[in-house]
Parts: structure tokens; C-alpha cells; sequence
């Protein structure tokens, strides 16, 4: 219970509390890790998308300076792995993983040797001693072009190179396309990225003399992380303690488990010495998982008058060579099933088809799978106005699924709620603060002219925080869906909150305080966070699918209420009244209508350490410990919008303008929501404009291998984000949040796209690819003035 | 490759306003003298190709990627690095503030290199436009923010030099 003298720390722009260590150069991040007689570890990778290894001779490096053992795939067999996804979908057929390579390579970039040597200097040279005779193979980097007959066949347990087949079906798709008056049809493809965390990954292992292994790692699932190299390398889990320090970005990528984090601890416990890795950032670009990768088909069943009466939408996710952790349910559950995004579409057929490829494998990357379903949705609705020639808001708003039909299960879906929303309200914020009237007369106007000026808009709806656990198995996620928070009040009535989210740039030690502290009402200065380790943290999933708040904030909202409950039967003995009978506000415990004094919540907490003053059979102590399952899963929403000009002379893209309207439910900290919103619009711009992984599609070869090649936007590149919000509460957890960190990623893209296929619209161009580079634009128009002069 | 390296010179500097005196490997980076041999491990190395700026550290009074200098060449050299920059171990300096103030950070790894970027910037520019702003800070990869608070951060530095004139 909350009064008005309470104070509110919920929707305060509070500064972060992490920042201190991190402006001032004092952040610990793994590499800044450096322990007492640490050997480190460097990788040899395959040159070779696809080859037979015939021999590999360790002879040389073995002997070189300094170093302590080289080892081949060949040594690892029955030894650790392999490994193994973390999330199957029913039907997969699983290709082997071995952790290193033992007679076949399949990517550029798989682990084929390794050394461990004193110094990192010492153990780089000595890869380059290892010599490894390799028969090369065909290769095939392209989703559509590996299910071709006679394709490169990467697994002989995986014919025509497709691990799984997964579809959707709502209503009578085949009954819409007899009804409606026309058909229209799209391909779109969704470029590969790299996620690209500025703290490239590292692993450090260090065994201890009883027995125990700890493993620092940028982990954002460290119990995960856990339980995983338990299996895979045969260690007790209860010996094994992982820990995650600051972490440099995350983005999805630093959450798979990688043939690094199961070698240190491996070789930690072989040599009986610490072992670090580091991975450069050129290896990090074939090392570390890409995301995207899809090629999508899609029909859509119209009406004139814009409506959409049914899609039929096919999928092809490239997901590498290997699955990766996740990575058959990103092309799958997390696309398809949005692929009508926020409309009434009552017949829907989807499939999706997931495709093994000599690349690097695809896993997890800020929306995993929802980009990829919003821009089917997007460039579809975008596609119907364009083709109708309708305005592209009058389009969405007769499509949209309204107010009063929340919670909607779209298309019939039995696994797809969005359990709130407002789109119309978020549409009209947008409009009004971009000013679209006005902008798009200045459009026409500036047209007349020659100068090429676009509106583009997305609107988008998912879920986050997956759950609760008893839902996931059917899709085959082989982990729960809860998140688990530990309060404890120390004697001073001070408390620390052990979480098992964990941050990577976040600021989850702000925000989980900020919600703690409005239910403990005591001040925010004396609560503090805990993360990322596995010896002080009792469990957890950690941080993904913007579940920190919604699963990680709820379960430290719900265990602060235990303790408040608690502090309370504490409170009434030491008043010697009925607990019913306590008021708790503001730090302090009265009993209302009476002269009894009030006691502070410091005084309770000691008393529960004490225990002089307790009544019949309650517990000393003020600790309680939570393991949140939530009934159900929260949809953000949001309408996106951009201004570009194209020069048309050069293809180059200024974005004048761009603002974002999102609905996130009730919002934690506004500054530090803008700044989700911020960096996930950049990077769906990025995507949109910039970037793309690029392979040679003859042989395989990486050609985005380093920062040199691959276009990560600078400051220069970017516009302001004009970020808004709409706070439309979810009923599916006790404060009402959403989840955000993956809005500007899904909306972004599809956004930006439509923004400059609109320029570009007077020279007829209705389709491009992404990322829109100045050649690609400049290209498509050079083509369209061709084509208009014959 | 061993014998080359075999042979260490001896590099003295001045960083942070300490002298010291190390010997290192021919081929040793300037980044790697900072981070390994000196402890400074809030200078951070986000690539291998001198794109990304988390090495910035200020060299004979220049922003300068510490990755693009062998630490030989340093010899003799003041250096300043993110944890020289704040006055005393509990006040922060005025660019770390911003920083704070602006949420110009989010994972924080780039932001020792950009808030070295920043020192450099508004010393060649101290009244600058959103434009320079963005164009001069061109050597540095932000992930998380989008830039977008970075620039707010540098905005009100500007602002704040302005309103003291």
C-alpha cells in the first residue's frame, strides 16, 4: 500500500548509477581481467567454406616458444561436446557440432586447432606454425541457392540442406484469394548483419584448488551459460561459477554458447592454470554469430479499397552451418507468426523454412525473427498503397487491429496474444509531431523541382519476455520463461537486490532500484544490484527478448512485496497490535487511529535479525527470494516515421527527420527508455542503408571480414531520434511493462525503406533491397531513366 | 619471427603525469603498453583495424588512436589517458559529466575513446555545430546510443563554455 507522502521513483529520469566507473575509465570488463599465471589461447579458423581436412600437423607449433599444448579436433573427440541448440523446434533434423573441427570444415572462421601459450604474442605465433592439409569442397552461401538439387550438401542427416519445415495457418487463405479483387506479390530480402558489440567476446577460466571453476565471460545469460558448459564439457554445475563483470553490448549475439567459452574451461582444468581468449574483431566477424538472413515470398489477397483479406508468406532463414543455440526458432516462431503485424488479417499461411549454408552461423540479433516478421507485414501494407495508389496512413489505419479488440489473437493463432495497444493513439501522436500534412505537401512541392524527398512509416507489435515456462516446451525452447529476484534487507533495513537479469549497458542497476524502491518505499540510495554471478545470483534466464523488465523488474517487484508483508507481521509485534491493523508508508509502520508510535523500516529490519520481538512462529530474517513465471506476454507497439532526401545524382540518403512514437507500457526511467529507442532506430537504419555481411557466393570466402569493410554507422551518418512515447499498461505482469530494447530495431528498417522507395517514387522505383547504399539507389534510377527514355 | 622479437627497447613516458619506464617488444602496440604493461585498462581496443576509436588517448596534447602507434615510437611522449582526465578520484570532469548527465553512455566501452574524441573536439571547435559535432567525432563507434546523447552531451559542454565567456 502507497500513500502520497511516498515518493515515486517509477518514471523518473534518473541519472544512472553505473555511470561513475564507466566515464572514468574504471569498468572491468573480462579482458581487463588479468589473474596470476594465466596461459591464453589463440585459434587457428578454417581459410575454407567448405573442405575435407586430410591432416593436420601440430608438430611445429608444438614446439615453438612458450607454448604449453596444441591441440587438434581429432584430441577432443569423446573428450567435450558437442554442441548442442539450445532451442529445437519438433521435426529438426540436428547436424552434428563438434566444439573444433575434426574432419570437415563448413564455414570460414570454424575452429580447426588451438594453442595455449604463455603469452598471447607467443600463442598467435604459434597458429601460424600449424599446418593443416585441406581438400576443398563446393560451397554454398545463399538460402534459396543451398536448396537447389544438386546444392552443396553440408550434413548427411540433413537432406537438401533444410533442418526444419515450420508453418502457420489461421482461416482460409486460398477462400480470401477467390474474394479478392486483386493479388499482389513481393520478395524481399533480409540483409545478414553483424551485431557488432564494440567488447568483442572473451572468455577467461580459472580453476581453484577446491575443485570449483570459475569462468568470467560476457554473458547475458550467465546461469545459462552454466548449465550449458556443465553438459557440454562434463563439469558438476555446482562447481561451476560463472561470471559476467561489465559487459561491452550484447545485442543477442553474447548469449549462444561458442566453441571458446567450452575450450577454456576445458583446457583451465587440463593444465591446472587460468586460460584466457580474446577475440580480435576481424575473428569476430567469423566467430561470433550474424543475424538476419532471410529471404521472404509473399502474396497478398486485396481489396480495392485497400483491405487485406488474407497472406500468404513463405520463409527461407539462413542459419549458417551449424545451428547455433537459438537458431531454428528466429526463421520460425519468431517470424512467421507476425508476419500480419499490427492487422486484421484473418487468413494467413505461412511457412518457413530453415537452411544450413557454409557461412557463419545465424543466431540472435536485437528482435531476432520480429524484424524480420514486421518487414514482411510493413513492406506489404506499404506495397498494397503504393500498388492502390492510396495515401500509406489511410491504408494502415483501415487495417489496423482496433482498441476494443485487445487481447487479439491474430489470424485465429493459438500461440500469438498481443495482449494490449493503441495503435490509432500512437499513429496520431506520430503524425502530429512529425507534422505529416504538412510535410507531404512539401514533398509534392519540392518535386516540382527536382529534389527527391520521401515520408516512410512503419508500424509494429510483438512480444516479449517469452512465457510462461509450461507454453515453451511445445516449440521446443529448452529453458523456463521465469526470471528470479532475491531481496534482502540487511540489519540497517539497507537492501540488495540479486538478480538474475543481467545488464549489458541497460542500466538495470537504475532501473530494477527505481521499481524496488517505490514498493520498499525506502530511498533509492540504500539499495543496490547484484548481477552476473552464479555464486551470489541463485538462478535465472537473463536478458533477452526485452524480457529485464517486464520478467526480471516484476520479480523484483513481487519479491519486495514479500518483504514488505513480512516487515509488516514484524512491525505488529513490535507494536503489539494485529498485522491487519499495520500501515506501511514511507518507510515507516503506524497503526492508524491510534497514539502507537510509528516504527521505521530500519528498526524492523533489525528486529528481524534480532529476533527478540517476533511473534509465534515467524522466521527471523528479511529475505525473500522470488521465481516470477508470468501468465502471459506483453506487446509493445509503435508507429515509426522518416523524412529522407535522395540526391539523385549520387544515391546518397539524408535523413532529415525521424521520430518515433513507441508504446512500451508503463515506462521505468524515461531517459534511459529514449536511449533504447535511440540506439535501436540506428541500428535498423543501419541495416536499412548500411549495412550487409557480403560472401563470395563462388567460394565462400568472407568478404565484410573486418570494421574496414563492414559499414557500422558513425555519428555523421545518423539523424536525431525524436523518440515519444504512449503508455498503454500490459495486464500480463504487476507494473505494467512491456519490453523495449528491440523496438527501433524491428521498426527502423521497413521505415527507412519506405521512406526512400517514397522519393523515388516519381522515377517509378517501387522495389529495392536492402541495405539502400548510394550505388544500389543510384543504380535503380540510372535504370529507371533508361527505361523511361526507350 | 622469434629472433626479432627477442630484441626489447626500453620506452620512457610521461602518462597521466607519472614517468615510467618500460621495456617492450619491437612490435608491441602503444595500446598494449597502456592496457598490460601499465594497468590502464580504460583504454579499450574494439577492432583491429583502426576503425572503432576506443584506444583514443591523448598523445603530446593530440587525440590519437593508440592502436596506430608502435609503443616505441612513443618514447619520450605525454600521455594522457581516461583515467588521468577527472581532477580527483570523486570529481569528474566536465566532459564525464555531460556524459553522465546526457545518458551519452550505455554499455560504456566505447565511451573512454569517445570522451577523449570529445576533449579534442571541443578544443579545435568550442562552439561547435551538430554538424561538426557529428563529422569530428567521425573516428568513433558508439553502439548503443545511436550518438544521439552524445551529441546532446557535447551540445551542452558548448553551451556551457559559451554562457562562462
Amino acid at each position: 500500500m502507497t500513500d502520497a507522502r511516498a515518493i515515486r521513483y517509477v518514471g523518473q529520469s534518473l541519472r544512472r548509477r553505473e555511470d561513475f566507473k564507466l566515464i572514468t575509465g574504471k569498468g572491468r570488463y573480462v579482458d581487463d581481467i588479468k589473474l596470476p599465471g594465466m596461459l591464453h589461447m589463440a585459434v587457428l579458423r578454417s581459410p575454407h567454406a567448405h573442405a575435407v581436412i586430410n591432416r593436420v600437423d601440430l608438430t611445429e607449433a608444438a614446439a615453438a616458444p612458450g607454448v604449453r599444448l596444441v591441440l587438434s579436433g581429432g584430441d577432443l573427440v569423446g573428450r567435450i561436446g558437442p554442441i548442442v541448440p539450445n532451442w529445437i523446434i519438433p521435426g529438426t533434423k540436428v547436424p552434428v557440432r563438434p566444439v573444433v573441427a575434426v574432419d570437415r570444415v563448413r564455414f570460414v572462421g570454424e575452429c580447426v586447432a588451438l594453442v595455449v601459450a604463455e603469452k598471447l604474442t607467443m600463442a598467435y605465433d604459434a597458429v601460424g606454425l600449424i599446418d593443416v592439409d585441406y581438400e576443398p569442397l563446393p560451397a554454398v552461401v545463399d538460402e534459396e541457392a543451398a536448396t537447389r538439387d544438386g546444392a552443396p550438401q553440408l550434413h548427411d542427416n540433413v537432406p537438401n540442406n533444410i533442418t526444419t519445415v515450420f508453418k502457420v495457418r489461421g482461416g482460409d487463405y486460398q477462400q480470401a484469394a477467390r474474394e479478392a479483387d486483386q493479388i499482389i506479390r513481393l520478395r524481399v530480402v533480409n540483409n545478414r548483419l553483424i551485431p557488432t558489440c564494440m567488447e568483442t567476446r572473451a572468455v577467461i577460466a580459472d580453476p581453484s584448488a577446491d575443485g570449483t571453476l570459475t569462468v568470467y565471460i560476457p554473458s547475458q545469460v550467465p546461469h545459462m551459460h552454466r548449465r550449458w558448459i556443465a553438459e557440454t564439457v562434463g563439469i558438476p554445475e555446482h562447481l561451476l561459477r560463472i561470471v559476467a563483470p561489465d559487459i561491452g553490448g550484447g545485442f543477442g549475439a553474447k548469449m549462444h554458447l561458442y566453441p571458446e567459452d567450452l575450450l577454456c574451461p576445458y583446457l583451465a582444468r587440463e593444465l591446472g592454470a587460468p586460460v584466457k581468449w580474446w577475440e580480435s574483431r576481424s575473428e569476430s566477424h567469423q566467430s561470433t554469430s550474424h543475424g538476419r538472413a532471410h529471404t521472404e515470398t509473399i502474396e497478398a489477397a486485396i481489396r480495392d479499397d485497400g483491405t487485406i483479406l488474407g497472406m500468404r508468406v513463405e520463409t527461407s532463414g539462413n542459419v549458417g552451418a551449424y545451428l547455433s543455440n537459438m537458431a531454428t526458432g528466429g526463421p520460425t516462431v519468431n517470424t512467421i507468426n507476425y508476419g500480419t503485424g499490427t492487422y486484421r488479417i484473418a487468413n494467413y499461411e505461412a511457412v518457413s523454412r530453415v537452411i544450413v549454408t557454409n557461412t557463419v552461423p545465424v543466431d540472435a540479433y536485437r528482435g531476432y525473427g520480429r524484424p524480420e516478421g514486421a518487414y514482411i507485414a510493413e513492406r506489404t501494407i506499404d506495397a498494397v498503397a503504393r500498388h492502390l495508389n492510396l495515401d500509406q496512413v489511410d491504408v494502415r489505419r483501415k487495417n489496423f487491429i482496433q482498441r476494443a479488440d485487445f487481447p487479439y489473437r491474430p489470424y485465429g493463432s493459438m500461440g500469438v496474444i498481443f495482449d494490449s495497444g493503441n495503435y490509432q493513439g500512437c499513429l496520431d501522436k506520430a503524425l502530429e509531431a512529425f507534422d505529416y500534412a504538412g510535410r507531404r505537401g512539401e514533398c509534392e512541392a519540392l518535386r516540382r523541382s527536382g529534389r527527391y524527398r520521401g515520408i516512410g512509416m512503419a508500424a509494429y507489435t510483438h512480444m516479449c519476455g517469452m512465457a510462461p515456462s509450461r507454453r515453451l516446451a511445445t516449440s521446443g525452447f529448452d529453458r523456463g520463461g521465469w526470471e528470479s529476484a532475491r531481496v534482502s534487507i540487511d540489519s540497517s533495513g539497507r537492501a540488495t537486490i540479486y538478480s538474475g537479469s543481467m545488464s549489458q549497458g541497460h542500466g538495470h542497476v537504475t532501473s530494477l532500484s527505481q521499481i524496488a524502491a517505490d514498493v520498499l518505499q525506502i530511498p533509492i540510495e540504500n539499495i543496490d544490484v547484484v548481477q552476473g554471478d552464479t555464486r551470489q545470483v541463485q538462478a535465472g534466464h537473463g536478458t533477452f527478448n526485452s524480457r529485464s523488465m517486464a520478467v526480471g523488474g516484476s520479480s523484483v517487484h513481487v519479491s519486495s512485496g514479500r518483504i514488505v508483508v513480512k516487515a509488516k507481521r514484524i512491525a505488529a509485534g513490535m507494536l503489539e497490535v494485529d498485522e491487519k491493523d499495520v500501515f506501511y508508508s514511507a518507510g515507516e509502520f503506524s497503526v492508524p487511529g491510534t497514539d502507537i508510535r510509528p516504527v521505521t523500516f530500519g528498526k524492523v529490519a533489525r528486529m528481524a535479525y534480532v529476533g527478540h520481538k517476533l511473534s509465534d512462529g515467524l522466521e527471523p530474517g528479511l529475505d525473500e527470494t522470488v521465481f516470477y513465471d508470468p501468465t502471459g506476454m506483453g506487446s509493445p507497439s509503435g508507429i515509426h516515421l522518416a523524412y529522407v532526401e535522395v540526391d539523385p545524382e549520387t544515391g546518397i540518403v539524408d535523413i532529415i527527420d525521424y521520430v518515433a512514437v513507441d508504446d512500451v507500457g508503463t515506462i521505468i526511467n524515461p531517459l534511459l527508455a529514449a536511449g533504447q529507442i535511440h540506439g535501436g532506430v540506428v541500428q535498423g537504419i543501419a541495416q536499412a542503408l548500411y549495412e550487409e555481411v557480403s560472401y563470395d557466393p563462388d567460394n565462400g570466402q568472407l568478404l565484410t571480414g573486418s570494421l574496414l569493410d563492414y559499414a557500422v554507422p558513425r555519428a555523421e551518418h545518423v539523424p536525431n531520434i525524436r523518440s515519444f512515447f504512449q503508455e498503454t499498461p500490459s495486464p500480463t505482469n504487476p507494473i505494467g511493462v512491456k519490453g523495449i530494447g528491440e523496438s527501433g530495431s524491428i521498426a527502423a528498417p521497413p521505415c527507412m525503406v519506405h521512406a526512400v522507395l517514397d522519393a523515388l517514387s516519381p522515377f517509378g522505383i517501387s522495389h529495392l533491397d536492402m541495405p539502400l547504399t548510394p550505388p544500389r539507389i543510384w543504380s535503380a534510377i540510372q535504370s529507371a531513366r533508361a527505361g523511361a527514355r526507350q | 619471427m622469434a629472433d626479432i622479437d627477442a630484441k626489447r627497447h626500453v620506452v620512457t613516458i610521461e602518462i597521466n603525469g607519472m614517468r615510467k619506464a618500460v621495456s617492450v617488444e619491437a612490435r608491441k602496440l602503444l595500446v598494449h603498453l597502456i592496457r598490460d604493461d601499465l594497468g590502464l585498462t580504460g583504454t579499450h581496443i574494439g577492432c583491429d583495424t583502426s576503425q572503432c576509436g576506443a584506444c583514443t588517448v591523448d598523445i603530446d596534447g593530440q587525440a590519437v588512436k593508440s592502436c596506430t602507434v608502435l609503443a616505441v615510437m612513443a618514447d619520450g611522449a605525454s600521455i594522457t589517458t581516461i583515467e588521468g582526465l577527472s581532477p580527483s578520484a570523486t570529481r569528474l570532469h566536465p566532459i564525464q559529466a555531460a556524459f553522465h548527465e546526457h545518458h551519452a553512455l550505455q554499455c560504456g566501452f566505447c565511451t573512454p575513446g569517445m570522451i577523449m574524441s570529445v576533449r579534442e573536439l571541443l578544443k579545435n571547435h568550442p562552439n561547435p555545430t551538430e554538424a561538426e559535432i557529428r563529422h569530428d567525432l567521425a573516428g568513433n563507434i558508439c553502439r548503443c546510443t545511436g550518438y544521439h546523447n552524445i551529441v546532446r552531451a557535447v551540445e551542452a559542454l558548448a553551451s556551457e563554455a559559451r554562457n562562462h565567456d
